[in-house]
């Protein structure tokens, strides 16, 4: 009796609802969410293998120079030592060229032996065949292991735009889009390291962005499941039409121009409690600046 | 890699010497090198420590290197402890010549690579090597170059000083 009378509770007086057994769709996405789940490498930061870096330089050297013809200045504006938070704008989709570039570039010269850490969504670290990125320091992105890795003295890149901004229409291709997303500051202040801008130009002409999708990936329930804020929509090589560009795609040989900003130690320039959206306005602001000023040295798209 | 390049300038060893045995000139000379910094206490001799860097394609490349063969007037080589795997020589001759002076044949040889990197290591080096031997070429241009000109200088104000004295 009491039971019946709380199940009417529950259901507010209408006669209880049969739970209906989900479709094969919805249990199809959740099966893979799960395997996803379960492939997402723990942290560890040990997985880093400074000799595996060092005899694959020269592969990276050769899609860097021939394919994206790279070019990256200003690492001289990176502390030589100790831990640094480098805060780049992402493009180019789940190719991310700007990030191959410039993981070249740090190793080239600083040496493998500087430790050097990057975060990337869950998804890539779980796809099939990337586990060598493990190899080069590409840890899922979390606080945790942002935490570990700035505690072990590392450099650290960060993309705060993720999936939304890697994905942007190919429109927006020199805007610098983190949505608001402020938690690098928050990471850069607990540890008392200095914010190191890394402003890259010619990632979202590696193919034809048309959409970030974010509509379908809320329709879809992506977000809930994946942490993905988008379901993008490009024309790329070799699909055509390019619709979640899960499997990647071949990115067009774009020239890639990347260029690291000076420091800047929040604490000394925004007092001892900074106000997170005035340093967030100050970094996006260099940064849009910057790719202004790289997007006017453009004189054609793919060619640089 | 092995590159190596080479060319005879108007002056004695040991003003070629003076030049090459100081890190901190040699950025006014080097082409294509971004870095040449001392890094340990002693700038000069066997055990002296530079850093240092040279563009190449999209990457600067090198390392923490150190001097492993110092004798004045002939030879400085020097071996990578960090960074890609290389070895550089400075070779210095005496070369008499017919009007009397004596130059010096100057070789330069920089020997790079990566142990271990496969075939992608093996096409990176040969597709690196032009550049490189460009960087080497330009390099001992511009050392002729600078050490002539001071050479030149030297001798002006070495006239000058004579003339003065005899007059």
């Amino acid at each position: 009796m009491e039971a019946t009378a709380a199940q009417a509770a529950r259901t507010n007086g209408r006669p209880p609802e049969t739970e209906a057994p989900a479709s094969l769709p919805t249990r199809l996405v959740r099966g893979v969410a799960s395997q996803i789940q379960r492939r997402i490498p723990a942290a560890d930061l040990d997985e880093r293998d400074p000799d595996y870096i060092r005899e694959n330089l020269p592969t990276a050297w050769l899609l860097s120079s021939l394919w994206f013809r790279g070019e990256v200045r200003g690492l001289g504006n990176i502390p030589e030592t100790g831990p640094v938070l480098l805060v780049g704008n992402h493009s180019g989709g789940n190719m991310t060229p700007d990030t191959t570039v410039f993981t070249l570039a740090f190793c080239a010269y600083f040496g493998v032996e500087r430790p050097f850490y990057q975060l990337a969504h869950n998804l890539v670290l779980s796809m099939p065949g990337l586990s060598f990125l493990r190899k080069y320091g590409t840890v899922a992105a979390s606080p945790e292991n942002a935490h570990k890795a700035l505690e072990a003295g590392a450099a650290l890149l960060v993309y705060p735009g993720g999936d939304w901004e890697v994905h942007r229409p190919s429109t927006d291709r020199n805007r610098v889009d983190f949505n608001r997303r402020k938690g690098f500051i928050r990471l850069a202040l607990e540890h008392d390291v200095p914010i190191v801008p890394v402003v890259s130009i010619g990632g979202q002409e590696t193919a034809l962005f048309l959409s970030r999708g974010d509509r379908l990936a809320r329709l879809f329930g992506l977000d809930r499941m994946f942490r993905l804020k988008v379901l993008p929509i490009s024309l790329a090589l070799p699909w055509g039409l390019n619709v979640g560009d899960m499997l990647g795609h071949i990115p067009l040989p774009a020239k890639i121009t990347v260029e690291a900003l000076p420091p800047i130690y929040a604490r000394e320039e925004f007092g001892n409690e900074p106000d997170l959206d005035e340093v967030y306005d100050h970094v996006t602001r260099l940064m849009q600046d910057t790719l202004d000023a790289m997007a006017a040295e453009r004189r054609l798209p793919l060619l640089g | 890699m092995r590159v190596a390049e080479s060319l005879e300038v108007s002056a004695p060893p040991e003003v070629v010497w003076k030049v090459i045995s100081d890190p901190t000139r040699y950025l006014h000379f080097l082409s294509g090198f971004t870095r040449w910094e001392v890094v340990s206490d002693e700038p000069g001799g066997c055990g002296a420590r530079y850093k240092m860097l040279m563009r190449v394609g999209s990457a600067e490349i090198g390392g923490l290197i150190e001097v492993v063969e110092w004798v004045p007037n002939r030879e400085l080589a020097w071996t990578s402890i960090t960074g890609i795997d290389q070895r550089g020589r400075w070779r210095l001759r005496e070369r008499a010549r017919d009007d009397g002076t004596v130059g010096t044949w100057v070789e330069l040889r920089l020997t790079a690579g990566v142990a271990g990197s496969g075939l992608f290591g093996w096409l990176a080096e040969r597709i690196a090597a032009p550049t490189v031997r460009g960087h080497l070429r330009r390099s001992l241009q511009q050392l002729k170059r600078q050490v002539e000109h001071e050479e030149l200088r030297a001798r002006a104000a070495a006239r000058r000083r004579a003339r003065a004295a005899a007059s």
